[in-house]
């Protein structure tokens, strides 16, 4: 039958590609995985053999990032991704929907303030990282702007300060993370008490002073190092979040831009002979329209952020310490260090971070695509 | 979701209006400082350049910089254009016969194979960059530009396969069907139907990837050599030197923007739906 023929047809042409994103995703993902449990690179001989022998040492490369000494950089790396997303990522959704917003009031020439406000997103992060690298230089760009109209000029290190903020010991992040998981699930017991779910708040409140008062203690018995190691927030990323939200804050601008025309006018019109206000109309009937159009940007944003690379490398070089993510960590160590079997596990914690983003966010897309 | 501005009905002035367009003012200022920074720096002469007069306008004009940045870029442009024509065009062919299979003649176990393969777009680089590394050496393709072409044709599948895969899904299946009564089979429906129609996904698939493999740059500095290097990689090289003085940088970095740039200023319309086909679920 010709229609069965063509059906094969149709999944042969497929069947190609298929192979290739099998071996070049799955299988690739699993040979990381494999090489991560080896010793490559311990024995420089080997490390850049064209078949190198692995022995495999289990976990070791893993409890190595999370306990050595040595690895104290990749911790501090994890805090710097961290407080990177955050602020990146509430650096573009503000300025975003601010200026979506400010685009929504029918302003003239609103096509050109778009095209202004858009254009960085299609520079590639390597130039806005050298275009910002001469931005932030310390005695001239942003410092010196202010003389320009008369004032003094600014003294801010940007880049190559070395200053950290909110410090603290990574021994004690069980303890934190319990009082912060404590913290959320008494929202949540006194959301269910107030909802006339009796049980079930006291059930989560109880759960959550345990959990509060077991992290208020320090979280005795679970302690990550055995010795106090001190992280905190490097104050040289501030420049780097800032080149960074130039270049995307465009694109959420673009997404909360259609969400808003995307609101009917009938809808807009209601509330106003309502007798809602402008404020009112925003706050009470758009904004909650917007929520899901904020949560596919956070996701968006969010995997780009904990695989930014090239925009770093760019501004402050690829060897500082101080502005290292995972990301540049795995490159230095995988191919200037020759430390392949490191390299691989750095890139097997990245991974899991992003699936951990990515990986809801399909599920449910696809899943509601299905029921559409 | 369209972009442009719906006819409205006429409101009242609002008091706030002047305060909306002091905010856009200050806005494009943020976002225009950085141009107007990369313009006078290169068209500066490199003795010409002191940290504390950033700001002043050329004295002389001098187009130097950008006459040594040529020189010094042009065959790195000419890897990087090389590069994105060959993978854009290899990926968006095989993402539009893919999108046709999985939106025309759904198979089996399609609801799997799809979501599998959009992960390959999200995934890191950094997990699968030891075995590519070592892939491309075994092959004899580490180093060169076909490498390249290779690796960004297999992880541009996903997102061209994606958008479309929802571009295929609007065109009615009832034209497919009329088709078959007529005699076609898989090719003749693809050749005579679904690739005249998608003409326009082709504009949009083809610079969103064009412009994303430009842009690229972790792959570009783990496998390339220096003679393959494209135009990313040569500009973080030379920006990342001490000893050149910043209008070289400044030059480069507007020859290694400008492909980019004007295919947003000309093509803005199909730019935006790229980037929204590429992030939202159409």
């Amino acid at each position: 039958m010709k229609l069965h023929g063509d059906r094969v047809t149709a999944f042969l042409m497929l069947l190609p590609s298929l192979i290739l994103l099998a071996i070049f995703v799955y299988g690739f993902i699993g040979r990381t995985a494999y090489v991560s449990t080896t010793d490559w690179g311990s024995n420089p001989a080997q490390a850049l053999a064209l078949e190198p022998q692995l022995e495999p040492v289990g976990a070791a490369n893993y409890v190595g990032l999370f306990t050595s000494r040595f690895n104290a950089r990749f911790r501090q790396d994890l805090v710097n991704t961290f407080f990177f997303t955050l602020f990146f990522l509430v650096g573009c959704l503000g300025l975003g929907l601010g200026l979506a917003i400010l685009l929504d009031q029918r302003v003239r020439g609103e096509a050109v303030f778009r095209t202004i406000f858009l254009f960085p997103f299609a520079l590639a992060f390597i130039v806005t990282g050298t275009i910002w690298r001469w931005m932030l230089q310390p005695q001239g760009g942003l410092n010196v702007l202010p003389t320009l109209v008369g004032l003094p000029k600014l003294e801010l290190p940007w880049l190559t300060t070395r200053q950290q903020v909110w410090r603290f010991d990574w021994r004690h992040l069980p303890a934190y993370l319990a009082v912060i998981v404590a913290l959320v699930l008494l929202i949540f017991a006194w959301r269910a008490w107030r909802n006339q779910r009796r049980g079930r708040g006291a059930t989560l409140g109880v759960v959550a002073l345990a959990l509060g008062v077991w992290g208020g203690f320090g979280a005795p018995g679970l302690t990550f190092l055995p010795y106090s190691e001190l992280h905190g927030f490097n104050v040289a990323f501030i420049g780097i979040v800032l080149a960074a939200v130039w270049q995307m804050s465009g694109y959420t601008m673009a997404l909360y831009l259609a969400g808003l025309r995307g609101v009917p006018e009938e809808l807009r019109e209601a509330a106003r002979s309502d007798g809602a206000s402008e404020w009112q109309l925003y706050r009470h009937v758009i904004l909650p329209l917007l929520g899901p159009i904020t949560l596919s940007a956070m996701i968006i944003l969010g995997h780009i952020s904990l695989k930014i690379f090239d925009l770093i490398w760019a501004m402050a070089g690829s060897d500082n310490a101080v502005t290292d993510v995972p990301a540049l960590l795995m490159y230095l160590r995988t191919f200037r260090g020759n430390q392949f079997a490191e390299g691989a596990a750095i890139a097997m914690v990245l991974l899991v971070m992003v699936a951990a983003v990515i990986v809801p966010y399909l599920w449910t897309s696809l899943r509601s695509e299905v029921r559409r | 979701m369209s972009l442009t501005t719906l006819p409205r009905i006429q409101k009242r002035r609002s008091p706030w209006r002047p305060v909306v367009y002091l905010l856009l003012v200050l806005a494009t200022i943020f976002y225009l400082l950085p141009i107007y920074l990369v313009l006078v720096t290169a068209l500066k002469e490199a003795t010409d350049i002191q940290l504390a007069t950033t700001w002043n306008l050329p004295n002389p004009w001098s187009w130097g910089s950008f006459v040594t940045a040529w020189q010094a870029f042009a065959p790195k442009l000419r890897n990087s254009l090389v590069l994105a024509v060959f993978a854009t065009v290899g990926s968006a062919m095989l993402g539009s016969l893919n999108g046709y299979v999985l939106s025309k003649w759904r198979f089996p176990g399609a609801g799997i194979v799809f979501p599998l393969m959009l992960f390959g777009m999200f995934i890191p680089y950094q997990a699968i960059l030891i075995p590519l590394f070592q892939f491309l050496k075994s092959v004899g393709l580490y180093g060169s530009i076909w490498g390249l072409i290779l690796t960004h044709i297999v992880y541009g599948l996903p997102i061209t396969t994606l958008i479309f895969r929802n571009f295929y899904a609007e065109i009615p299946d009832e034209m497919l069907e009329a088709a078959k009564i007529d005699g076609s089979g898989f090719f003749g429906i693809y050749a005579r139907i679904m690739f005249p129609l998608s003409v326009s996904g082709f504009v949009v698939v083809i610079i969103w990837q064009f412009t994303q493999i430009w842009n690229e740059f972790l792959f570009a500095v783990t496998l390339t050599n220096q003679a393959s290097q494209p135009i990313t990689v040569a500009l973080a090289q030379l920006a990342g030197g001490e000893a050149v003085k910043w209008n070289l940088p400044m030059a480069g970095a507007i020859l290694a923007a400008l492909p980019t740039l004007l295919i947003y200023i000309v093509l803005g319309r199909y730019f935006i739906r790229g980037l929204l086909a590429g992030s939202v679920k159409g």
